[in-house]
């Protein structure tokens, strides 16, 4: 065992120093191969954290959404509508909410006006979220006039403004009392936009649903889990579709490490031989050749995997972002949470490690079984 | 067909091992009718050189049985989500007819790759290279296994279909959807706890017998065989049934995958790894005593035998240990 | 100590330009004896000698080894033969560029897992025999033909072999490192090492230093000529 380990490290020894004679080659091979893995960890780094920033801002929403339906189109909750589902069991809370959007002429984007059922915000003051502050110059204490659309001005006082965490939800956001959003809006009273359910078992959920659309047939009960589940597919589709195009780029890696296994300089090939001669067996070279391949692998997919990371959740994946963010124009700029989960980098490993070792494997055996009586044959 | 990185990265290596057995296999023929190690020809040489190829190849095809099987498993827990009633990547195997089917084929080809590599490592090491034949022929039967491997996973993919809301307008409520069976059926605690110890501790013990031998007597050597293939089944029925729900602290989540979750602190890897060790190693201990009436075998094959089996013992008692203790260690109270 | 018996190596085998280098070669090595191998290009002794050295294996004949017949040997084993009992001095040196002197020393110990430190102290011996321990850490491209010759040297006898094996070992030396060379290769004969090689270099062939004389001709052994009478 002893001499196994140290036949081992006296191969690592020297396949580090070939490679560091072997300046110009190794740095090429190490250079495309960093960046093949640089590439698939932002993509896939960036995806992971956008779907965790969903799951991560859902896990805050309601179990149930309640919206009520006319011909199929999104409509008003009609009072009286809670009380009704009041009798629902295993129904922890019941809210009817209050929110709409709101066009900003002067910016020409929209806002989320909402009123929150967490907080008090008194009368004609408002707490908005960090893009306001960024677009519109807002700090506390600011006043403010929005144009209502039945072409009214009314002015509010900025209270607050909200976190910058998870900016992806609340950048545009702006919350006021219930009697400021009802004015403002010409909304009626009694009316919802809709009614969230919030439910203790997870596994009663569906059959809350069922009772909802039975007790109140013109609704839809929207599920948090569904919601969850679209989100899910939709960001696997998206980085599917990323890697599918990338598949190109992974093939020509691929031909790429083929290449430079198999094209050994002659000064290797002489290598090779004299090693052979000198009673180093087949099965030594290619040892020593794995742990070349091992070294090379660990050190670009530890540096690829590195730098993908700073790319994405320091610089806001700035290289790539404008491919896979599409659906998030409205929001500027949001710091995405930092996470690293094994299926993701053991993905990874399997498009960029697998696709080396199987175009070097051939290549390595060629090399290792180099005839050891070559060198006499000069 | 759910188009998501993971399942291509687990299609390609399926595909990759697929591939490489399936090129060796020519080869292989070649070899197991020309092999003739008397001779110093140059086709005899090439074919010895060729040995080195395949080796290699199928080292390659076990390491990658066990980075997909996990990758398998953690993405069937990924994509529980999208089934309606899947919690967990048991919800998601069974999400259709193909999931635990191409588990267990990966878990196989993984199982009929070390044995091979044991083989290998025991011909390398008798000057005549009896086994060399042998060797090929199996070889021989792998291409097969590992289409197999292929078809069941590509089928799996292609047919899992996730619940997701289609329509814009219309309510696409999931009860239409089938639920899925998001739990393993178990075997009652009480006897699942004597059916792990007994099997488990038969296996040990035997394991330990053959090793004193000094791996002489075939017929312990087949006993460590035959038992770790049983124990084997005794443990992973053992965690379902009722380890997995002392780790959970909940007398009826029985999952197998959920314990090598950060949730869990991957403390599956704790079992995992001592047991599949384990396993493959008795396995083979088993089967390299079948060569020891080899004239050039008979002190190597016992020799790399004992030492499997030995290898075996330590790692089901650790595979023991560890689950005693966490049960132990567990608050969650099953039989009083 | 080695005895051939019948060997026959063909190259290109069953194509048209099939070619039988060794054609039926019976001859037996003393121990501790400096052995010639002499002829032409294209006589043989080169092939023959990678035979000898258990570099590559014979198409058909018998190759013993101290009494135990190694011929059909795999090459892994053949391999471990001959790193424990065979060191190699080829005609152009074949030392590793880019590497030191005692690092290429230290290459034949790596496969046998011997530690660092022991081939280590083990090489700076040899090297302080051969008077090289000054260019200990050179790089071997920046040494002479005769440094790198001792270099070679060195190498080959790291794991302590019985034989040595080297190929048109003058080819690359004038004279006066020829000479050298021979006494070297004396002091090894004498120390009870077997020394087996090619030349057709009548400053070699014609040394006293050489007990016997192999001559080839066309993959035949033609003539053995014992040189040196005073057999101990």
């Amino acid at each position: 065992m002893n001499r196994w380990i140290e036949k081992q490290r006296h191969l690592i020894d020297f396949t580090a120093s070939s490679l560091a004679r072997r300046k110009g080659k190794s740095l090429g091979l190490l250079v495309v191969y960093t960046l093949l893995v640089f590439v698939l960890a932002s993509v896939s780094l960036y995806t992971h954290a956008l779907r965790n920033e969903a799951t991560r801002v859902l896990a805050g929403t309601p179990e149930v959404v309640l919206q009520r339906l006319i011909a199929g189109r999104h409509d008003l909750i009609p009072p009286g509508y809670i009380e009704k589902i009041g009798r629902v069991r295993g129904v922890q809370k019941i809210e009817g909410r209050l929110w709409g959007y709101y066009y900003d002429s002067v910016l020409k984007a929209n806002y989320t006006f909402m009123v929150p059922n967490d907080r008090r915000i008194p009368e004609g003051e408002i707490v908005v979220g960090p893009a306001l502050e960024r677009s519109r110059g807002l700090a506390e204490g600011n006043g403010i006039s929005f144009r209502a659309y039945s072409g009214e001005l009314h002015t509010f006082i900025v209270s607050e403004v909200l976190a910058h965490e998870s900016e992806l939800v609340n950048a545009d956001l702006v919350l006021m009392s219930e009697p400021d959003f009802r004015r403002f809006f010409a909304y009626p009273d009694g009316h919802y936009t809709d009614i969230a359910l919030w439910v203790a078992n997870p596994q009663e959920v569906r059959n809350v649903g069922l009772k909802l659309i039975n007790a109140l047939p013109d609704s839809r009960p929207i599920l948090r889990e569904e919601v969850l589940r679209t989100y899910a597919s939709i960001f696997d589709w998206r980085e599917g579709m990323m890697l599918a195009l990338l598949s190109a780029a992974i093939l020509a890696f691929g031909i790429f490490a083929w290449e430079k296994a198999a094209g050994l300089s002659a000064e290797e090939k002489r290598e090779i031989g004299i090693l052979k001669a000198i009673g180093w067996e087949t099965g030594d070279v290619i040892a020593m050749k794995f742990w070349e391949g091992f070294l090379v692998s660990l050190l670009a997919f530890l540096l690829g995997y590195v730098i993908a990371y700073i790319h994405v959740f320091h610089f806001e994946f700035a290289l790539f972002a404008p491919v896979l963010q599409g659906w998030a124009v409205l929001y500027p700029s949001f710091a995405l949470t930092p996470k690293i989960d094994g299926l993701q980098v053991a993905t990874l490993f399997v498009f960029s490690v697998l696709p080396y070792t199987a175009a070097t494997l051939v290549p390595i055996w060629r090399a290792a079984t180099t005839d050891p009586d070559t060198v006499m044959r000069g | 067909m759910i188009f998501q990185p993971a399942i291509i990265a687990l299609l390609l290596a399926a595909g990759l091992s697929l591939a490489m057995l399936a090129t060796a296999s020519p080869f292989a023929v070649q070899l197991i009718r020309h092999w003739d190690l008397g001779s110093g020809s140059e086709r005899q040489l090439r074919l010895e050189r060729l040995t080195y190829l395949f080796s290699m190849m199928v080292a390659l095809v076990c390491g990658l049985q066990v980075l997909s099987t996990l990758l398998f498993v953690f993405n069937a827990d990924k994509m529980s989500v999208m089934f309606v009633g899947a919690m967990c990547a048991v919800g998601a195997l069974n999400a259709n007819a193909y999931g635990f089917p191409a588990l267990y084929a990966q878990l196989a080809l993984f199982f009929f790759a070390s044995t091979w590599l044991a083989i290998n490592r025991l011909d390398n090491q008798a000057r005549d290279y009896p086994l060399t034949r042998l060797k090929y022929v199996l070889l021989l039967a792998y291409a097969p296994l590992a289409a197999l491997v292929l078809y069941l996973q590509f089928n799996y993919f292609i047919r899992l279909e996730a619940d997701v809301i289609t329509s814009c307008c219309g309510s696409m409520f999931s009860e239409e959807a089938d639920t899925v069976a998001s739990e393993v059926s178990a075997m009652a605690p009480r006897q699942a706890i004597a059916l792990f110890y007994a099997g488990l501790g038969a296996a040990v013990l035997l394991a330990l017998w053959h090793w004193r031998g000094a791996g002489r007597r075939v017929w312990s050597g087949l006993a460590v065989g035959a038992s770790s293939v049983v124990a084997f089944f005794a443990a992973l029925m053992g965690i379902v049934a009722f380890v997995s729900l002392y780790i959970y602290e909940h007398p009826h989540h029985h999952c197998p995958f959920c314990i090598l979750k950060p949730e869990y602190d991957y403390q599956g890897y704790l079992l995992y790894i001592p047991l599949f060790a384990a396993a493959a190693a008795g396995l083979a201990a088993g089967v390299l005593t079948l060569f020891a009436r080899r004239p050039s075998l008979a002190t190597l094959a016992p020799q790399a035998s004992a030492r499997l089996a030995g290898i075996a013992a330590a790692g089901f008692a650790l595979f023991l240990v560890v689950a005693s203790f966490m049960v132990l260690s567990s608050n969650l109270i099953l039989l009083e | 100590m080695l005895e051939l018996a019948n060997i026959r190596k063909a190259f290109n085998q069953g194509q048209h330009n099939e070619y039988w280098a060794l054609k039926g070669i019976d001859l037996e090595i003393p121990p501790a004896r400096v052995n010639v191998l002499k002829g032409p290009s294209g006589s043989g002794k080169t092939t023959l000698l990678t035979i000898l050295g258990c570099l590559a294996r014979p198409t058909e004949g018998r190759v013993r080894l101290k009494g135990e017949d190694i011929s059909g040997l795999p090459e892994r084993f053949l391999t471990e033969i001959r790193r424990s009992t065979f060191g190699f001095i080829f005609q152009q040196f074949n030392l590793v560029r880019g590497l030191s002197a005692i690092e290429n020393i230290i290459l034949p110990g790596y496969p046998t897992g011997t530690p660092r430190a022991r081939l280590v102290e083990r090489a700076e011996a040899l090297l302080a025999d051969m008077q090289l321990s000054h260019r200990r850490d050179a790089k071997v491209e920046w040494l002479s033909g005769g440094e790198q010759q001792r270099v070679a040297i060195c190498r080959a006898l790291i794991n302590d072999p019985e034989i040595l094996v080297a190929d048109e070992p003058t080819a690359n030396l004038d004279s006066k490192l020829s000479a050298e060379f021979l006494a070297i290769l004396r002091r090894l004969a004498e120390a009870g090492r077997t020394v087996i090689l090619t030349s057709h270099d009548p400053l070699v062939v014609e040394s006293e230093v050489v007990d016997r004389v192999y001559s080839l001709r066309d993959g035949r052994l033609i003539e053995v000529v014992d040189t040196r009478r005073a057999w101990p």
